[in-house]
C-alpha cells in the first residue's frame, strides 16, 4: 500500500534526444552557425583559392572559370557557399552585437535570430536570381 | 588561468581563443565590405580589372591579412567542434593535427596565389 502511495520516480538521467524537441530559433541559428562555418572550410576556402589561382593564371584560365562556374552543378556550390558565408556573417555580427551586450533579453534574442534566418536567406535568394 | 584538468588537446583555458574569433572576425567584415564595394563600385569584373587588381600590392597585403585572420578564425572553430564532438583523446589530437596541416596548406597556396 505505502509503497503505491509513493510517486513513480523519474528515470535519471535524462537524456533530450535533440532529434525529436522542438528547437528554439536561436538554437536553430547557432547550429546553422557552426554548419556553416564547417562547410566554409572544408570547401569554400579550397573552391575560392582554386577559382582565383585559375582565373588569375592567364585570359584562358579566366574563360574556362566562368565557363565552369556556369555550369547548374558549379551555381548549386556557389549559392550553397554564399548562403554558409551569409548565414555565417550575420550570425557572427549578431554575436559581437550581443558581446556588447546589446539585445540580451530572451525576446531580443530570438527576433535576432529570425532576422538572421530570415536575411541571409532573402539575400541567398538574390544570389539565386543573379546566379540563374 | 586554469592550472589543474588542463587537457593536451583543449582550448588555451582563457579569452585569449575568444578574442582572437572575435578580433578576426572584425577583420574578415571590413575585407568583405570592402570587396563588396569594390565589386559595385566597377559594377562587375572582366579580365583585365581582376589582373590589375590582383597587380596592386595594397590589395595582396590586404588579401593575405584576411586569408590569416580567416585561417586563425577557422582554428578556432573547428577546434571547437572537436572539443565537443570528438571525445577520446588520441582522435581530437589526430584530427587536430590534420587541420593544422590543412590550415598551413591553404595558407601556403594563398602565397602561391598572390605571389606567383
Amino acid at each position: 500500500m505505502a509503497a503505491l502511495d509513493r510517486p513513480v520516480a523519474k528515470p535519471r538521467p535524462v537524456y533530450l534526444d535533440l532529434l525529436s524537441i522542438r528547437q528554439p530559433l536561436p538554437a536553430i541559428v547557432s547550429i546553422l552557425h557552426r554548419i556553416s562555418g564547417a562547410v566554409l572550410f572544408l570547401v569554400g576556402i579550397p573552391f575560392v583559392l582554386w577559382i582565383t589561382q585559375r582565373a588569375l593564371a592567364s585570359p584562358q584560365g579566366w574563360d574556362a572559370v566562368r565557363a565552369a562556374l556556369a555550369h547548374p552543378f558549379a551555381k548549386l556550390v556557389l549559392l550553397v557557399l554564399a548562403w554558409a558565408y551569409l548565414h555565417h556573417f550575420i550570425a557572427g555580427l549578431r554575436h559581437l552585437v550581443m558581446d556588447l551586450h546589446i539585445g540580451m533579453t530572451l525576446k531580443a534574442a530570438r527576433t535576432s535570430a529570425a532576422v538572421t534566418l530570415v536575411l541571409s536567406l532573402l539575400v541567398t535568394l538574390a544570389v539565386a536570381i543573379r546566379l540563374w | 588561468m586554469v592550472t589543474g584538468n588542463r587537457v593536451v588537446v583543449g582550448a588555451h583555458y582563457g579569452w585569449r581563443d575568444w578574442l582572437v574569433q572575435r578580433v578576426s572576425a572584425v577583420v574578415m567584415a571590413a575585407y568583405t565590405v570592402l570587396i563588396l564595394s569594390l565589386l559595385l563600385w566597377f559594377g562587375g569584373l572582366d579580365y583585365a580589372s581582376w589582373k590589375a587588381t590582383f597587380a596592386s600590392g595594397l590589395f595582396r597585403i590586404a588579401t593575405f591579412v584576411f586569408m590569416l585572420a580567416l585561417l586563425w578564425h577557422a582554428w578556432v572553430g573547428v577546434r571547437n567542434i572537436a572539443m565537443d564532438y570528438l571525445k577520446p583523446v588520441g582522435l581530437r589530437l589526430t584530427f587536430q593535427v590534420v587541420v593544422v596541416a590543412v590550415l598551413v596548406a591553404y595558407a601556403g597556396w594563398t602565397i602561391q596565389v598572390l605571389w606567383s
